[in-house]
C-alpha cells in the first residue's frame, strides 16, 4: 500500500493496521459524503427557478426515508467502531514480556533510561522485533510521546504513570515528538527513534552501559540507603512498615479493606503521597518524599523495587 | 440566471407603519441605552466583528510565520502568544456569541411575533459583560498576551505558563455571564412571547435550534466559569486542586474543562444549522423535508453533546472503559447531524430553487460541515485518534466545522436578512462571487491540513520539520484568498448602505413573520399583533415554471 499515500510506511505491524482502518474509514466517509455533494448540486440545478420540470407530488418527509438514513450509516459506522476499539485495547495491553524504559520528560526534553544502565535523552535507541514498553512520567507540565511512523502516542502527566507499548519491525531512524503543548520550546522537543538490528543495537548498548554507568535499579538502591528508606522496611517484624522485597505486582490489602496492585503508580504515590492508601495493619506515620525526590529519582526507586526480590523479607542491596 | 431580485409574492400587510428601528433616534445615547433587541443585535455585530478582526489578524501572524520551517518571524514564545490568542478571540469572542447574539437577538422576537425579547434590559446588560471582557481581553493582548493555548490545561497554565494568564481567564469568566443570560433571555421569551397560534410546530426551526443552544448555554458555562476560577485561584494562591505537587490532579481539569468545551462546540455550530435551515428552505420555496426530525434533532445534539466530553482524553491516561464509553456516544451524536444534512438535500428535491448568494453559502456550509463532520467522526474512533489526536488533522477537523461551518452560516444569515436589517439590496452578482471565493480559499487552506497531521505534524508548533513545508506554504496562499473573500463583503455590503437599492418588506419571497414587517422593521416589531395561522415553511405547492408530469 506504500506508494499510494504521501506519508511514510508504517514501522510497525500495529501501525500498518491503523493505516488500514483509517483507508477503510476514510474510503467510507467518501462513500457516505459523494452522494450528498451530487445531490445538492443537481438538485440546486436542476430544480433551478426559470427551469420548466416537473414540481408536482413534492414529498415533505417520511418516516421510513428518515430512519433508513439514520439508521443505515450508524450500523455501518459501528463496524468501524468494534475495529477501532479492539486496536486501541492491544494498544492498552503491553505483551509480559517487553522491555520496560523508564522515560521522564521535562520542558523541554526526554530522558530515557534502558533497564541495562544506558541513558539517553531525546533520541531512543530500540532493537526491532522487541517489544518495547515505556513507562513514562513527567517532572512538570504535561507532554505528549509521538512516534507517528508507530501511529501512537500517550500524554506523560506529572504526578502519573503511563505506559505506551510497541513493536517496531522495520530499522530506521524515526521523528520522536512532543504532541502537548508544553510551553515556549515545545515545537522542538523531540528527537528521534532509532530501531536497530538486533546485533547493532548490542553494540550500541554494550558501548553505553559502561564506563560506571548505573543501571537506574542500582541509582534507586543507592537511594533507597542513603535516604534512609531501610529504617522502617527493614523492621517488618516489629511493625514498623511493610516488606517491600517482592512488592511489585503483588496485591495489597489497604488500611479500608480495599485491595490493588502494586503497579508503578502505586509505588510512586507510596513515596509521593503516603497517606493516600496506608497498608492494612500499619499506621500512616510515613513522610511524604514528594519535596526531596525528583521525577527521576522516582523512577529509579521504583525500577530498584521491581527488581529486588528476596527470600528473607528484608530487600536485597548491593 | 435570474440575476435581479424577484418580486415579492407575498404581499406584506405591514409597510410604512411608522419609522423603523434604524431611525428611532439618532444620538449615540440612543444606541448605547437602547433596550430594542435590534439595536442590541447591531452593537453586537460591531463588537463581534472587530473582535473577529483581531483574531483574523493573529491567524494572519501564525500563517505568514508557518511559511519557513524555522518560523522567522516570530519567536518562540511570540508564536505560542499568536496562537493563545487566535484560539481564545476566535471561541469566546467569536464563534460562541457571534451568530445567537447578532442574528439570534435581532432575529427570534421577529420570527415569533413579540415585540422583544423577554428581558430587554439584561438583554443590553449581556451586551455591556461582553464588551467588558472583551476591554480585559484587549489588556491581554496588548499587555503582551498569554501562552497557555485557549485550553489552559493544568499545571501549564496554573503554575508554569508566563504572561496574562489570569487576566486572560477573567476574561473568558466575564463572558460567560453573557452567554448565561443571552441563553435565558432566549429561553424565557420562545417559551412566553410566542403569538397567538405560534405553536411548538409552527416554529421557525432557527428558534429550535437557538432553544437547544441556550440549554447548552444555561447549563454548561457555568461550569467553565468555576474551572477557570478553580485554576486563577491555584495560580494565585496555590489551592491544589489541580496540581499534582499539591496533591491535585491535572486530569480532573480536563474531564471539567471539557465538560463544557465539547458542549460548547455545538453552542458554535447549532445556531448556524438553525441558519442553513432557514436559508435553504427560503431558497428551494418549499417546506423543509421533515420539520420535526429536524426540530428535535437539535434538541438531541444539545442533550448527546453534554456526554461526549471524554473524547478529547482518548490519550491522556483515562480509563479504557470511559474511552470506549465516550467513542460511542460520540457516534451516536452524528446521527442527528447527518439527519439534517440529509434532510437539507431532500429539501432541495423538486424545490423551485433561486440560485442566489445566500444558497450559495448554504451548500458551501453543507459541504464543510460533512467534511469537518465526518472526519470528527474518524476522530472519535479511538486507534485513529490515538494517531492523530493533537496533530493537524485535528486543527483541520475543527476549522471545517467550526470556520467552514460557523462563520460560513454567519456570512450566509448575514446576505440573508441583510435587506431585514439594514432596508438595503446587496450587489448580487459579488455576493455570489465572495461565496465562491471563501469555498475555494478554505479548502486550498484547511484540506492540507488533513494530510500534514496524518503524516505527524503536531498542532501548536512554530519549527517544524522540512518535510511539511511544501503544503505549508499551499495553506498559507489559500488563507490570503479566503481573506479575500471574507473581506470583500465589507465592501459591497459598506455600499449597499448608502447606494444600495431599497429593499422591500420580503424580498425574497420568504414565508417567516419576520418577512411581515417592513425592512427594516418599525421600532416595536409589528404594529399590530400577528397572528400565526399556518406553519413556517408554507410556501405555495409549485412555481408557475412548472409542468405537471415530465
Ligand atoms: C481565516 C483563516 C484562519 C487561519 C489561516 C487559521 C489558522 C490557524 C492555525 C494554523 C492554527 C493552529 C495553530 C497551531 O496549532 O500551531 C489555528 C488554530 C485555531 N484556530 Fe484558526 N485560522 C483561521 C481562522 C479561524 C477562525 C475564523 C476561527 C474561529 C472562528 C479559528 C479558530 C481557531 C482555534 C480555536 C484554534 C486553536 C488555537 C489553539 O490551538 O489553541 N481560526 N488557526
Ligand atoms: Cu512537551
Amino acid at each position: 500500500m506504500s506508494g499510494f499515500f504521501p506519508w511514510q510506511p508504517a514501522a510497525s505491524a500495529y501501525g500498518r493496521q491503523i493505516d488500514l482502518l483509517a483507508a477503510a474509514f476514510g474510503t467510507m466517509v467518501w462513500l457516505l459524503a459523494i452522494p450528498v455533494f451530487v445531490l445538492m448540486a443537481v438538485f440546486a440545478w436542476r430544480y433551478r427557478r426559470t427551469r420548466e420540470v416537473n414540481r408536482q407530488n413534492r414529498p415533505n418527509g417520511n418516516v421510513w426515508v428518515e430512519a433508513s438514513w439514520s439508521v443505515i450509516p450508524f450500523l455501518m459506522i459501528l463496524v468501524f467502531y468494534v475495529w477501532a476499539t479492539s486496536l486501541y485495547l492491544d494498544l492498552r495491553q503491553p505483551p509480559e514480556d517487553a522491555v520496560t524504559i523508564d522515560v521522564v520528560a521535562k520542558q523541554w526534553m526526554w530522558k530515557f533510561q534502558h533497564p541495562e544502565g544506558a541513558r539517553e535523552i531525546n533520541d531512543l535507541h530500540v532493537p526491532v522485533g522487541t517489544p518495547i514498553k515505556l513507562v513514562m512520567t513527567s517532572q512538570d507540565v504535561i507532554h505528549s510521546l509521538y512516534l507517528p511512523a508507530l501511529r501512537i502516542k500517550q500524554d506523560v502527566v506529572p504526578g502519573r504513570y503511563s505506559t505506551l507499548w510497541f513493536t517496531a519491525d522495520r530499522a530506521g531512524a524515526y521523528p520522536l515528538r512532543c504532541a502537548e503543548f508544553c510551553g515556549a520550546d515545545h515545537s522542538v522537543m523531540g528527537g528521534k527513534l532509532i530501531v536497530m538490528e538486533a546485533a547493532d543495537f548490542a553494540a550500541w548498548q554494550a558501548a553505553h552501559n559502561g564506563n560506571g554507568a548505573l543501571s537506574a535499579a542500582e541509582r534507586g538502591a543507592r537511594l533507597y540507603r542513603t535516604s534512609g528508606c531501610a529504617g522502617c522496611h527493614d523492621r517488618t517484624q516489629e511493625g514498623l512498615a511493610p516488606a517491600l522485597s517482592d512488592i511489585f505486582g503483588r496485591q495489597v490489602v489497604l488500611a479500608d479493606g480495599s485491595r490493588t496492585r502494586a503497579d508503578e503508580q502505586y509505588l510512586r504515590d507510596a513515596i509521593m503521597l503516603p497517606n493516600k492508601q496506608v497498608v492494612a495493619g500499619f499506621r500512616g506515620i510515613m513522610p511524604s518524599y514528594a519535596a526531596s525526590f525528583s521525577a527521576e529519582e522516582v523512577a529509579d526507586l521504583v525500577a530498584f523495587l521491581k527488581s529486588a526480590p528476596s527470600a528473607d523479607g528484608r530487600i536485597a542491596q548491593p | 440566471m435570474n440575476a435581479e431580485p424577484p418580486k415579492d409574492r407575498f404581499q406584506s400587510p405591514q409597510e410604512d407603519s411608522g419609522p423603523s428601528y434604524l431611525r428611532a433616534g439618532h444620538t449615540l445615547r440612543s444606541w448605547l441605552l437602547t433596550t430594542d433587541h435590534k439595536r442590541i443585535a447591531i452593537l453586537y455585530l460591531f463588537a463581534i466583528s472587530f473582535f473577529f478582526l483581531v483574531g483574523a489578524i493573529a491567524a494572519a501572524l501564525i500563517r505568514l510565520d508557518l511559511l519557513t520551517p524555522a518560523g522567522d518571524l516570530l519567536t518562540n514564545d511570540g508564536y505560542n502568544r499568536a496562537f493563545s490568542l487566535h484560539g481564545i478571540i476566535m471561541v469566546w469572542f467569536f464563534l460562541i456569541p457571534s451568530i445567537p447574539n447578532t442574528f439570534g437577538n435581532f432575529l427570534i422576537p421577529l420570527m415569533i411575533g413579540a415585540r422583544d425579547l423577554a428581558f430587554p434590559r439584561l438583554n443590553l446588560l449581556s451586551w455591556y459583560i461582553y464588551v467588558v471582557a472583551g476591554l480585559v481581553t484587549l489588556y491581554v493582548v496588548l499587555g503582551g498576551g498569554v501562552d497557555t493555548g485557549w485550553t489552559f490545561y493544568t499545571p501549564l497554565s496554573s503554575v508554569y505558563a508566563n504572561g496574562a494568564v489570569v487576566a486572560a481567564i477573567l476574561a473568558v469568566f466575564i463572558s460567560g455571564f453573557s452567554s448565561i443570560l443571552t441563553g435565558l433571555n432566549f429561553i424565557v421569551t420562545i417559551h412566553k412571547l410566542r403569538a397567538p397560534g405560534m405553536t411548538w410546530g409552527r416554529l421557525p426551526l432557527f428558534c429550535w435550534s437557538h432553544y437547544a443552544t441556550s440549554i447548552i448555554f444555561v447549563l454548561a458555562t457555568p461550569v467553565l466559569a468555576i474551572t477557570l476560577l478553580l485554576v486563577a485561584a491555584e495560580r494565585l494562591i496555590g489551592i491544589g486542586v489541580f496540581d499534582p505537587d499539591l496533591g491535585g490532579d491535572p486530569l480532573l481539569f480536563q474531564h471539567l474543562f471539557w465538560f463544557y468545551s465539547h458542549p460548547a462546540v455545538y453552542i458554535m455550530v447549532l445556531p448556524a444549522l438553525g441558519v442553513i435551515s432557514e436559508l435553504i428552505t427560503c431558497a428551494a420555496h418549499k417546506r423543509i423535508f421533515g420539520y420535526w426530525f429536524v426540530a428535535y434533532a437539535s434538541i438531541a445534539i444539545a442533550v448527546i453533546g453534554f456526554f461526549v466530553w471524554g473524547h478529547h482524553m482518548f490519550v491522556s491516561g483515562q480509563s479504557f472503559y470511559a474511552s470506549a464509553v465516550f467513542s460511542f456516544l460520540s457516534i451516536a451524536v452524528a446521527v442527528p447531524s447527518a439527519i439534517k444534512v440529509y434532510n437539507w438535500t431532500a429539501t432541495l428535491y423538486k424545490g423551485d430553487v433561486e440560485l442566489s448568494a445566500p444558497l450559495l453559502y448554504a451548500l458551501g456550509f453543507i459541504g464543510l460541515f460533512v467534511a469537518g463532520g465526518l472526519t470528527g467522526l474518524m476522530v472519535a474512533m479511538l486507534a485513529i485518534d490515538v494517531h492523530v489526536h493533537d496533530t493537524y488533522f485535528v486543527v483541520a477537523h475543527f476549522h471545517y466545522i467550526m470556520v467552514g461551518g460557523t462563520v460560513t452560516a454567519f456570512f450566509g444569515a448575514m446576505h440573508y436578512w441583510w435587506p431585514k436589517i439594514t432596508g438595503r439590496m446587496y450587489n448580487e452578482n459579488l455576493a455570489r462571487a465572495s461565496a465562491i471565493i471563501i469555498l475555494v480559499g478554505f479548502n486550498i487552506t484547511f484540506f492540507p491540513l488533513f494530510v500534514m497531521g496524518y503524516e505527524g505534524m503536531p498542532r501548536r508548533y512554530h519549527v517544524y520539520p522540512e518535510q511539511f513545508q511544501v503544503l505549508q506554504v499551499i495553506a498559507s496562499s489559500g488563507s490570503a484568498l479566503l481573506a479575500l473573500g471574507y473581506l470583500l463583503p465589507v465592501f459591497y455590503l459598506g455600499w449597499s448602505l448608502f447606494r444600495g437599492e431599497r429593499a422591500t418588506a420580503n424580498p425574497w419571497g420568504a414565508t417567516g413573520l419576520e418577512w411581515t414587517t417592513s425592512s427594516p422593521p418599525p421600532k416595536h416589531n409589528f404594529v399590530e399583533q400577528p397572528v400565526v395561522v399556518r406553519g413556517p415553511y408554507d410556501y405555495p405547492l409549485a412555481h408557475p415554471a412548472s409542468r405537471d408530469n415530465g
